[in-house]
C-alpha cells in the first residue's frame, strides 16, 4: 500500500521527532541554531545557573547583528572601534565571552563574513534544505527559502536548544500559498510578500507553517526566495517553506558549512525527496496570480497595510470590520496621511535599504539600476545602504556598486539590522517618513514617531531619487 | 519557573488587535542582558497617550490584561513577556495570540487565555467598572462577580506547564538517551548534518556567490 501523500513540512517534521508524548507534543530535533547578541545573553545566564553545558556547541553558530553600529568598525590602522553605547557594547561583550565559554563557533564584528544572521547562514551554507534551524529571532523564517524548517524562538527556548539540542513543540498546519504566472516588469519578490500578506492579512498564517509553492516562487532566485519566507512572520506564520530544488542545489554547492564530496552527493539526493507529495492535503490554500501584482507598498502600521503603488491611501469606512475602521484610523493619524492621497504625491524624508529582508546582492543590484546616473533628491535627510553582510559588500563593491549608491548621494554603511529596528544608532526621527526595504511598519519601529512605507530595493530606489513614493516602472521607463 | 493555577484582580480594559511586540516593548529596551526591571519600558509609545488605560490609577498593578486578536505578533522577543510579568501581568485574555508569543509567555508563568471576541467585549465592560475577573486553570474559566463564566481551552501541555511550574529543560534533560539515540541514527542516515565540511573557507566565488 502506497503510504499517505505528505506536505514538505510533515516530511521534515516526522524526521526530527526524537520522542512524541501521550499530549501531542513532540520533541524535536534543532539541527542549527543561530544566535546574535540581543536575544542569547539570558540564555546563556540560564544554563551558568543551573550549571548547565551546551550539548552539541558545532551546531550553533554566533554572529552579532542587532545593536553594532554601522559606521566603521575599525580605525585606518586597522584597530578595532570602541562602540559608543555602553549597553550594545556590553551585550556584544557578553556574546564574545560566552561563546568562548561554552565553544560555539563565533563570528566576530570585525570579521569579512560578519552580517545579519539570516544573510549569514544560508551565505555560508550553515542553512540546508531538511533542517530545523531556529533562532531568538522572528524573521528566522527567511532560511525557509532553502527548504529549512526555520523558525522565530523566545530566550528560554534558545536556553532549551543550547541544553538539549530540541524544542517541545505541537504540529503546526499547513498552508499553501500558491503564486501563479510570472512578475511584470519592476515588480519583485518583495512586491509579491506584500501583496500576499495584503491578501492574507497580519494573522492569516496564524497556527500554520506556510509553503510557498507555484510558477512564481519557482522561478524566482534563492536571494528572491529569501525575501519571500523573511517576510512569512508579518503574515502571521512562524515558518514558511519553499521546496528545494536545482536553483537551491546550485546555490548552496560549495559554501563553507555545506556539505562536500560524498556527503554532498547523499544530502542532495536526500534534498530531493523533500518536495510535496501529489494529492498531499493542506490545511488551508490560498492562490494569487503573479501577472496582477504591482510594484507595492504599505501605507499603515501593519504589514497587511498594503497598496499597489498606483492606489490611494484607503478611506477607514472602506474597511468591512468595524475595529480596521478603527486601527486604520489610528494609523492614519499616526502616519500623517490624509484618504485619498494617491501614494504617489507622498514625499519622504528618509530612505533604507537593508535588512534580513532585502540586503543580499541582487537587492543591491536592484536598487544600484535605478539609481545609476541619478542623484538622491534635494529633500532627503539621509538615504543609507546597509549590505546584509560583510561579504556582500565586498561583492557589491567589486561590481561598483558602492560607487554608483555613494554619487548618488546615499552613506555606504557596515552590515548590520540597522535601521530595520533602530536598536544602534541609525534611525528614523520622529514625524518623518522613510521608505525602507525592512519588514515591519510598526508604531515606533525604525524610531519613537517614525513612519514606514515598506517597498522593494527598486522602489525605495526610486523614491529616494524622487522624494516621493514612485512608480519605479514610471521612473525606469521615462529614463 | 514560577506555577499558577488561578490568577484574579482587576483588569486593564485594553482591547486592542494586533498589538504587537514592539509595541509592548520598544527595541531600545532590548539591550539589557537580564530578564528583569523590564515593565517601566511597557506601553511605552501608549503611555504617552492622555487617558491610556497603563497610566489610569484604576488600573495600576493589575494582574489580567484584556487585548484584541493576534496579540504579541511581531518580534520573537521574550522580553515582551517579561516587560507584562515585571507590570505585574499574570494573564492575558485575547481570541488569538501570535505563536511565539503564546509559548513565551507560558515559558514566564503567564497564562494566554483565548476567549472569543463576545467575551472580550463583555470583559473589557466588566474590567472597566473595575471589578475583579477570576482566571482559573483547574476549571478553564474566566468568572467575573456579575455570574458571567467563560470556559476556554489550551494545550495540555502547556496547561501542565503553567500549573506546576515545570522546568522544560529539566524534562528534556531527562530525555538525554532518547536524544542520543536519535543522534546516532541521524550520524549514519543523514551525516552531514553533524556539520564538518569539507570545503574551503570561501563564500565569494564570483559574481552571486555571496
Amino acid at each position: 500500500m502506497a503510504s499517505k501523500p505528505r506536505t514538505l513540512y510533515e516530511k521534515i517534521w516526522a524526521d526530527h521527532v526524537v520522542e512524541r508524548r501521550d499530549d501531542g507534543t513532540c520533541l524535536i530535533y534543532i539541527d542549527r541554531h543561530l544566535i546574535h547578541e540581543v536575544t542569547s545573553p539570558q540564555a546563556f545566564a540560564g544554563l551558568a545557573a543551573a550549571g548547565r553545558r551546551v550539548r552539541r556547541p558545532e551546531l550553533t553558530l554566533a554572529v552579532p547583528d542587532h545593536n553594532l553600529p554601522t559606521t566603521a568598525r575599525v580605525d585606518a590602522a586597522g584597530r578595532r572601534l570602541p562602540i559608543a553605547d555602553p549597553a550594545s557594547a556590553q551585550q556584544l561583550e557578553m556574546l564574545e565571552r560566552n561563546t568562548a565559554a561554552f565553544g560555539i563557533r563565533y563570528i566576530g564584528a570585525t570579521d569579512a563574513e560578519q552580517g545579519i544572521v539570516h544573510v549569514v547562514g544560508p551565505e555560508q551554507g550553515f542553512t540546508l534544505p531538511g533542517t530545523t534551524l531556529v533562532c531568538g529571532d522572528s524573521h528566522t523564517s527567511a532560511h525557509g527559502a532553502l527548504g529549512a524548517l526555520a523558525f522565530g524562538i523566545g530566550t528560554s527556548e534558545v536556553e532549551h536548544v543550547l541544553a538539549t539540542q530540541t524544542l517541545l513543540l505541537k504540529q503546526s498546519k499547513t498552508m499553501e500559498v500558491r503564486v501563479d504566472g510570472t512578475l511584470g516588469f519592476g515588480v519583485s519578490a518583495k512586491d509579491v510578500i506584500l501583496a500576499i500578506i495584503g491578501r492574507i492579512g497580519a494573522a492569516g498564517g496564524t497556527g500554520h507553517v506556510i509553503e510557498y509553492t507555484g510558477e512564481v516562487i519557482r522561478a524566482l532566485s534563492v536571494e528572491g526566495r529569501l525575501t519571500i519566507s523573511n517576510m512569512s512572520i508579518e503574515g502571521g506564520a512562524r515558518a514558511g517553506l519553499i521546496a528545494p530544488d536545482e536553483t537551491t542545489f546550485t546555490y548552496l554547492k560549495g559554501r563553507p558549512m555545506a556539505p562536500a564530496g560524498e556527503d554532498w552527493e547523499r544530502a542532495v539526493a536526500y534534498w530531493r525527496t523533500l518536495p510535496t507529495d501529489a494529492g498531499a492535503i493542506y490545511d488551508k490554500r490560498v492562490v494569487l496570480n503573479g501577472d496582477e501584482i504591482a510594484p507595492s507598498l504599505t501605507w499603515g502600521t501593519s504589514p497587511e497595510d498594503v497598496v499597489p503603488i498606483t492606489g490611494a491611501v484607503p478611506e477607514p469606512e472602506s474597511f468591512a470590520d468595524p475595529s480596521k475602521q478603527a486601527a486604520a484610523r489610528k494609523s492614519l493619524d499616526y502616519m500623517g496621511l490624509t484618504p485619498g492621497t494617491r501614494m504617489q504625491d507622498v514625499g519622504i524624508e528618509h530612505v533604507f535599504i537593508g535588512s534580513c529582508t532585502n540586503s543580499r546582492i541582487e537587492d543591491l543590484r536592484a536598487a544600484a539600476k535605478v539609481v545609476e546616473g541619478r542623484r538622491v533628491a534635494d529633500r532627503i535627510r539621509q538615504a543609507l545602504v546597509v549590505p546584509g553582510s560583510g561579504l556582500v559588500k565586498r561583492q557589491a563593491e567589486a561590481e561598483g556598486l558602492d560607487r554608483i549608491f555613494v554619487e548618488a548621494g546615499f552613506e555606504w554603511r557596515e552590515p548590520g539590522c540597522s535601521m530595520c529596528l533602530a536598536m544602534n544608532p541609525d534611525k528614523v526621527p520622529p514625524g518623518e517618513r522613510c521608505a525602507s526595504t525592512s519588514n515591519r511598519n510598526f508604531v515606533g519601529r525604525q524610531g519613537p514617531g517614525a513612519r514606514t512605507h515598506l517597498v522593494s530595493p527598486a522602489m525605495a530606489a526610486a523614491a529616494a531619487v524622487t522624494g516621493r513614493l514612485t512608480d519605479v516602472r514610471e521612473l525606469v521607463a521615462g529614463s | 519557573m514560577r506555577a499558577v493555577t488561578r490568577v484574579e484582580g482587576r483588569a486593564y480594559p485594553f482591547g486592542a488587535k494586533n498589538i504587537d511586540t514592539d509595541i509592548i516593548i520598544p527595541a531600545h529596551w532590548l539591550k539589557t542582558v537580564t530578564r528583569e526591571g523590564l515593565g517601566k519600558g511597557a506601553f511605552e509609545a501608549l503611555r504617552r497617550e492622555p487617558g491610556n488605560v497603563f497610566d489610569d490609577p484604576a488600573y495600576a498593578g493589575s494582574p489580567i490584561l484584556i487585548a484584541g486578536e493576534n496579540f504579541g505578533c511581531g518580534s520573537s522577543r521574550e522580553h515582551a513577556a517579561w516587560a507584562l510579568g515585571d507590570m505585574g501581568v499574570r494573564a492575558v485574555i485575547a481570541p488569538s495570540y501570535s505563536d511565539i508569543f503564546s509559548g513565551n509567555a507560558v515559558k514566564n508563568g503567564i497564562v494566554p487565555v483565548v476567549l472569543p471576541q463576545d467575551a472580550i467585549d463583555r470583559l473589557v465592560e466588566v474590567a472597566r467598572e473595575g471589578a475583579a475577573i477570576t482566571v482559573d486553570l483547574e476549571s478553564m474559566s474566566v468568572t467575573t462577580p456579575w455570574q458571567d463564566r467563560f470556559v476556554f481551552e489550551m494545550d495540555p501541555f502547556r496547561r501542565q506547564c503553567l500549573i506546576e511550574g515545570l522546568d522544560e529543560i529539566g524534562i528534556t534533560l531527562a530525555k538525554d538517551t532518547a536524544i542520543s539515540k536519535y543522534e546516532a541514527a541521524v550520524g549514519s542516515d543523514r551525516p552531514w548534518i553533524a556539520g564538518g565540511s569539507r570545503n574551503e573557507g570561501v563564500a565569494v566565488e564570483g559574481a552571486g556567490r555571496t
